[in-house]
């Protein structure tokens, strides 16, 4: 997995409470059986003007003038600065790859749907969940000012403003050991491989027909 | 020490092992999969040259992208017509011949929707673990196990660890006493207690369901509820084993039998909450209140009774949620304050993994039994969750029901509830649907969904507009 240790980006607006996850990538796209390439379709239908298809060169469709990642000032952008319960919905994994392939590296929100705030941390994506003043505050600041950026500090936990300002925030030990080492998490458990068989052992003992064979 | 809940329970038994990190590695007892959410899983095992840990835990079945059409489906996998669906199907098949997991492949006698074939066939058991790639996995809570929906990543850990890398969750209570009146189901009860919590209500709980109407429900009205746990936000929901589990359960082709029946269900009598067990939060509905309800806006949470209007959003004051409000009637073609009784609607979904149960069929026949669709719909699409349920109707003749009353009899499939298939809406069409989300776009692009019960979707096809099915249904008693 990609590490995430510290990263300094533009800030994009997703200002719409409840952006599920149909919405950042819809079904179409889900037939895909790899896991990149998703970018050109993140927020499909209200990036485009037209309905997108699988397979599609992104490059010459209509894009919707009114959807603020389409504007000029947040080409580039690599946080995304989003409302509560972001991420609700399906369990598509296809989400973070979206948001992923498209350039975003944190997503800041007042809170996030469980699903798609774990996934994330699987795929280097770090999305950070702040009060929700804050999070207005920093849609208010990002909206007055042009090329406004946001450092992000994992080590420290910390989001520095352009003016300097600094903005804490909690993140789980485990997931911010995982991200700042790019570890992936199935090798570690495996050095737990023993506890997982005798966990095993005693447990077929206990009920042994939660380990018959289906058909 | 207060006593455990549930949720406490089936945690304690599947603790492998508690980290001093605070997370904890819970063991997985049953892995379902189906095609969109394993190839990257599977790929990934490959490339790291990893093997299943215990390939009989997963049982696979090809769902999402099927079609439903019986003509496309005759001819099997390479009778799918669309190109980039045929591949991830036959991927799926691929994978499961490669790694050795059992799969109910597409016209085989068990296949269907992953959550109506693992409580239908046992694959999923009271008191298991269980997960797939599918946020709906929650509907085998019904069953008294703990079950969630897990992402692409995870469906790989599981795959080759048996293990899920979890933090405790905080337990919910939602309690549904009193009694429901005639004509309202399961599927208002859950939208009802979406409505009150919201979206967003259940995030980081897991969410038991209880009270004199749960206790009262079906196993299927119970499997609906807990479908729909996730629109709360709850990855997991929940039901005490009793006397009903037990009966849905005995005889499926996959439980246990003979001593280790006897063994299972004493094993299974400790699945309820204990009476000094402690909640984080309770909420409390009375089934007497709840109407049919019926989702007017793009979140599950706008749902609204049968009887009322749809909302102004002058009345709300939040900022953010009133911007929410304008949004969804502009999507939705709506007005404030008109009725709901006055939506008229282009077509009807009977289906999804939340209402495609027998149960579910038979209340949608009676409905349309003797009766024919209306006009103004263009297309009533009834879609069996399973084979076995398709088998079943089709005994009890419900099939000729709906082809007389002018409703498509298709094969069993996801179908219009994501629309990955042929089965869409157009831009702009409302459908009255007894599927799960009515997100944007969800049922085909601009498409406008509206929540139902499968009864209430019956009525939806013959008036044409929202119905109260309780009144409905009086009139044919009095004719
Ligand atoms: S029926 Fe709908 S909600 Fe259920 S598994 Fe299929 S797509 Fe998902």
């Amino acid at each position: 997995m990609k590490a995430f240790t510290q990263h300094k980006g533009l800030a994009a607006p997703m200002d719409r409470a409840n952006v599920d996850t149909d919405l950042i990538i819809p079904k179409q796209f889900l037939k895909s059986i790899k896991r990149t390439g998703f970018g050109p379709n993140l927020f499909d239908e209200l990036r485009y003007l037209d309905e997108g298809q699988p397979g599609q060169d992104c490059s010459n469709r209509p894009l919707n003038p009114e959807f603020a990642l389409n504007y000029p000032r947040y080409q580039g952008a690599s946080v995304l600065l989003a409302r509560e319960n972001f991420g609700c919905g399906s369990s598509r994994e296809h989400a973070p790859w979206a948001l992923d392939d498209f350039g975003f590296r944190a997503v800041i929100a007042p809170s996030f749907a469980d699903i798609f705030f774990n996934n994330c941390f699987k795929n280097g994506l770090l999305p950070i969940v702040l009060d929700e003043a804050v999070v207005n505050q920093l849609f208010d600041e990002m909206y007055a000012q042009e090329g406004y950026a946001l450092t992000i500090d994992l080590e420290k936990q910390q989001i520095v403003k352009p003016g300097g300002e600094s903005i804490d925030f909690e993140v789980d030990a485990f997931r911010k050991h995982c991200l700042l080492n790019g570890l992936d998490d199935i090798g570690l458990t495996l050095e737990d491989a023993d506890d997982i068989r005798a966990y095993e052992a005693q447990r077929r003992e206990q009920a042994p027909w939660l380990f018959d064979a289906v058909k | 020490m207060a006593g455990q809940t549930l949720y406490d329970k089936l945690w304690q038994d599947h603790l492998v092992k508690s980290r001093e990190d605070g997370t904890a590695l819970i063991y997985i007892d049953r892995h379902l999969i189906h095609e969109v959410t394993s190839p990257q899983a599977f790929e990934g095992l490959r490339l790291a040259g990893r093997k299943l840990w215990r390939g009989d835990s997963l049982v696979a079945t090809p769902d999402h992208n099927v079609p439903s059409e019986a003509a496309e489906r005759a001819a099997g996998v390479a009778g799918i017509r669309d190109e980039i669906a045929r591949i991830q199907v036959q991927t799926l098949d691929e994978n499961c011949r490669d790694f050795d997991v059992v799969q109910f492949g597409i016209n085989e006698p068990g296949q269907g929707i992953v959550h109506v074939i693992g409580p239908e066939t046992g694959a999923t058991l009271p008191g298991m673990t269980v997960v797939c790639g599918d946020s709906h996995t929650s509907t085998h809570g019904a069953l008294g196990a703990l079950a969630h929906g897990i992402g692409t990543s995870e469906v790989e850990h599981v795959m080759a660890t048996q293990c899920l890398i979890q933090k405790k969750m905080k337990n919910m209570l939602v309690r549904v006493d009193g009694e429901l009146g005639a004509g309202v189901t399961a599927k208002d009860v859950v939208l009802a207690i979406i409505g009150k919590i919201g979206t967003a209500g259940g995030t980081g709980y897991a969410i038991e369901f209880g009270g004199e109407v749960m206790r009262k429900l079906s196993m299927e009205g119970r499997m609906t509820v807990c479908n729909m746990a996730i629109e709360a936000g709850a990855r997991a929901g929940m039901v005490a084993v009793d006397q009903i589990t037990l009966d849905y359960v005995k005889n499926k082709p996959y439980a246990p039998k003979g001593a280790q029946w006897e063994a299972a269900v004493e094993n299974w009598s400790r699945l309820h909450s204990d009476d000094d067990a402690v909640f984080d939060a309770v909420v409390e509905l009375r089934g007497e209140e709840i109407e049919p309800q019926v989702s007017w806006g793009t979140s599950p949470e706008m749902v609204a009774p049968v009887s009322a209007l749809v909302p102004n959003p002058a009345d709300e004051s939040d900022a953010t949620r009133r911007a929410g409000i304008e949004r969804a009637l502009e999507y939705m073609g709506l007005k404030a304050d008109q009725k709901i009784t006055d939506i008229k609607l282009d077509r009807v979904f009977i289906g999804s993994c939340t209402n495609s149960r027998i149960e579910d069929l038979r209340a949608a026949a009676a409905v349309a039994r003797g009766r024919s669709k209306a006009d103004s719909v263009k297309q009533v699409l009834v879609v069996p969750g399973s084979q076995s349920v398709k088998a079943q109707a089709e005994k009890e003749g419900l099939h000729e029901i709906f082809i007389e009353a002018g409703f498509e009899w298709r094969e069993p499939s996801c179908s219009m509830c994501l629309a990955m298939n042929a089965d869409k809406l157009g831009a702009g069409e409302h459908c009255a649907s007894t599927s799960n989300r009515n997100f944007e776009g969800r049922q085909g692009y601009g498409g406008r969904t509206h929540l139902v019960s499968p009864s209430m979707a019956a009525a939806a096809a013959i008036a044409g507009t929202f119905v109260d099915v309780r009144e409905f249904d009086s009139q044919r008693e009095t004719a």
